[in-house]
């Protein structure tokens, strides 16, 4: 049963997989003008562009360039980027770290953070605190993540003069440095994060504590404080991972504006300046990495919570 | 309903013919009665803020003390000061314009562009939703799955490749938004109408011999509007968020148009010399989505309703 359901939900997202390909790859072929044409700009002549469309293989019907193109990837060849020629996987290679650090840390942090504070707000429903996190946290959701980071820099860089508020990585910094350096870009994110986080976390025990066998410990007389941590916590813990997982894909989207405003040499920033120059190459491979990467951290989230069943896990 | 006093009377003459009855019963109102929404006071306060905005979306032009293209101001990313062209009560950004006008001239495009973007999600999205809902069959399975696709996207991404693809302007904003937006209304109207079609009433209806439009009309809508009024306020913030997010990385509104996102974005450098130009207009956004989202947690809160769950 169980491993049925996990096994159909990893056959849809490898479905999904495919159809982001398909997205990716009909945003390059149908566009305006082609590469070719680009490629040459002024000096094309009929025969130049006839051979270039051959050298590219554009003379093919668009399905083989599709399972070419798709071969390529799988190989790990990204192509070749329009603005300056170099080979994309060398492009992507660095700046993939970079943001993978960056998220690992975020992740690290965000996670024991959100949910002690989200179990620390279910265990006191409409106490002050409570108020305070569910106002501060549905503050934080309703505003853009460049909001969070303007007011950041403002405080603590403007105001403080605490941290630096761009992120200058040249590899050789020392700890404290390299510390500094990443400081406001992973506050930032850590606080758009959490501030979903805190909000799930403290969703998924309320749902658990309207469960009967909460209201018997209630009746029993147990205290609210071991009714969370004995009996609700370990109901929810399935949801509780289903929603990192589910934030951490939220990341995604985070990670393209912060890397942006504190300039973090990071795959984002890297794809932002591929959309400005339209350099559609660059664009087709970062779009490949974010969604898959978004693709395979939904799944996972959704085999959690499967797995986290135990009526499918111990089938009768 | 049950004050209905047609009703009482036709119940209360057993020798009409069925027909007759048939037509009364006809005749009853079809919208369902008035829910009442109380507010709380934040939530009360939050609707006086949003109303304020969309006034200020209205009548922009009209009340900014200056135009917002021009070049007014003493110098660029300078305070509160005074000059023979009037006052600069928030001071100027980066090319000596008046940041409070160009604030108030953002709303529009901001606002704007935000609002018909949902506005046209949702015509899209219920359509389909509510076609499906009611079809059912094949054309369900295949928009089901289109939409599956974009759902299980980041809707940055899908900005990026559209802007990427098409170059940025205001219809490809408005029509990148809307559909990708389109989605997750469609998911909800689709929900909502097979919820509502399985009624007994639609099924009375149906027996009756009503065609699917009025079904869909008189039915389904008036049955799914207050769910679909929160969702609204909900994909609207959204929809801010992702607009402002796009200009902020310069692929949004483009300049000189004022918009909020990209307002923040040209005034950022002014930041570590003192100049407020960026938080203004960030300020600006604020005070417009966080006003929206309280009003919905609280509609949801006093409804029952799990929405605020939705609020991911």
């Amino acid at each position: 049963m169980m491993k049925k359901m996990v096994l159909r939900r990893i056959a849809i997202g490898f479905a999904t997989l495919v159809v982001v390909s398909i997205i990716v790859f009909l945003m390059t072929s149908v566009l305006p003008g082609d590469v070719a044409q680009i490629i040459l700009g002024q000096s094309a002549t009929p025969e130049t562009l006839a051979a270039l469309r051959k050298e590219l293989g554009m003379d093919q019907p668009g399905y083989v360039r599709y399972f070419q193109w798709l071969g390529n990837m799988a190989t790990g060849d990204l192509g070749i980027s329009k603005a300056g020629g170099a080979t994309i996987e060398s492009l992507i290679s660095g700046r993939l770290g970079n943001t993978m650090v960056m998220s690992g840390l975020v992740a690290a942090i965000s996670i024991p953070i959100s949910i002690a504070l989200g179990l620390w707000a279910a265990m006191h429903p409409g106490a002050l605190l409570d108020r305070i996190v569910t106002f501060g946290t549905l503050s934080l959701i309703s505003v853009p993540e460049f909001f969070i980071a303007t007011i950041l820099v403002l405080i603590l860089a403007v105001e403080l003069h605490w941290l630096p508020a761009t992120t200058y990585l040249t590899g050789d910094e020392t700890f404290l440095e390299f510390f500094k350096a990443m400081a406001m870009p992973l506050i930032t994110l850590v606080i758009v994060v959490s501030a979903q986080m805190i909000r799930m976390t403290r969703a998924g025990i309320l749902n658990v504590m309207s469960s009967p066998y909460i209201e018997m410990a209630i009746l029993k007389g147990v205290p609210r404080r071991r009714i969370i941590l004995r009996h609700a916590f370990f109901n929810a813990i399935g949801p509780i991972v289903n929603v990192i997982a589910l934030n951490l894909a939220y990341l995604v989207s985070g990670v393209v504006v912060v890397e942006t405003i504190f300039s973090y040499p990071g795959l984002a920033k890297l794809m932002i300046d591929g959309v400005q120059t339209r350099d559609l190459p660059l664009v087709q491979a970062c779009a490949m990495i974010f969604c898959g990467a978004y693709v395979i951290l939904i799944l996972m989230a959704d085999v959690a919570s499967i797995m986290s069943n135990p009526r499918l896990r111990n089938p009768k | 309903m049950t004050e209905n006093p047609e009703l009482a009377e036709e119940s209360s003459m057993p020798e009409k013919d069925i027909l007759a009855e048939i037509d009364a019963v006809d005749e009853l109102p079809t919208a369902p009665p008035k829910r009442r929404v109380r507010l709380s006071w934040l939530g009360k306060a939050s609707a006086a803020i949003v109303a304020l905005w969309l006034v200020i979306c209205l009548i922009g032009p009209s009340i900014a003390p200056f135009h917002e293209m021009d070049i007014d101001g003493d110098d660029g990313f300078m305070g509160y000061h005074t000059n023979e062209y009037g006052t600069f009560y928030l001071g100027t950004d980066y090319l000596g314009r008046d940041t409070l006008s160009r604030v108030i001239y953002g709303a529009r495009n901001t606002i704007g562009i935000s609002l018909a973007s949902t506005l046209l999600a949702y015509l899209i999205g219920i359509t389909l939703g509510i076609l499906a809902a009611v079809k059912g069959g094949w054309i369900d399975m295949g928009i089901s799955r289109v939409n599956d696709a974009i759902l299980s996207l980041p809707t940055i991404m899908l900005g990026l490749i559209a802007i990427a693809w098409l170059g940025s302007s205001i219809p490809v904003l408005v029509g990148t938004a809307s559909i990708i937006y389109a989605s997750s209304v469609f998911r909800i109207a689709r929900a909502l109408g097979q919820d509502i079609m399985v009624q007994d009433f639609v099924e009375a209806a149906k027996a009756r011999g009503e065609g699917v439009w009025w079904v869909i009309r008189s039915e389904v809508l008036p049955n799914a509007a207050m769910p679909l009024a929160t969702d609204f306020g909900l994909r609207l913030v959204f929809v801010v968020l992702f607009i402002s997010s796009l200009s902020f990385l310069g692929l949004g509104v483009q300049p000189p148009a004022a918009d909020w996102g990209s307002m923040v974005r040209e005034n950022l450098q002014g930041l570590p010399y003192g100049s407020y130009a960026a938080i203004w207009p960030a300020l600006a956004i604020a005070t417009f989505t966080i006003p929206i989202n309280l009003i919905v947690d609280d509609i949801s809160a006093k409804s029952g309703g799990s929405l605020a769950s939705k609020m991911v």
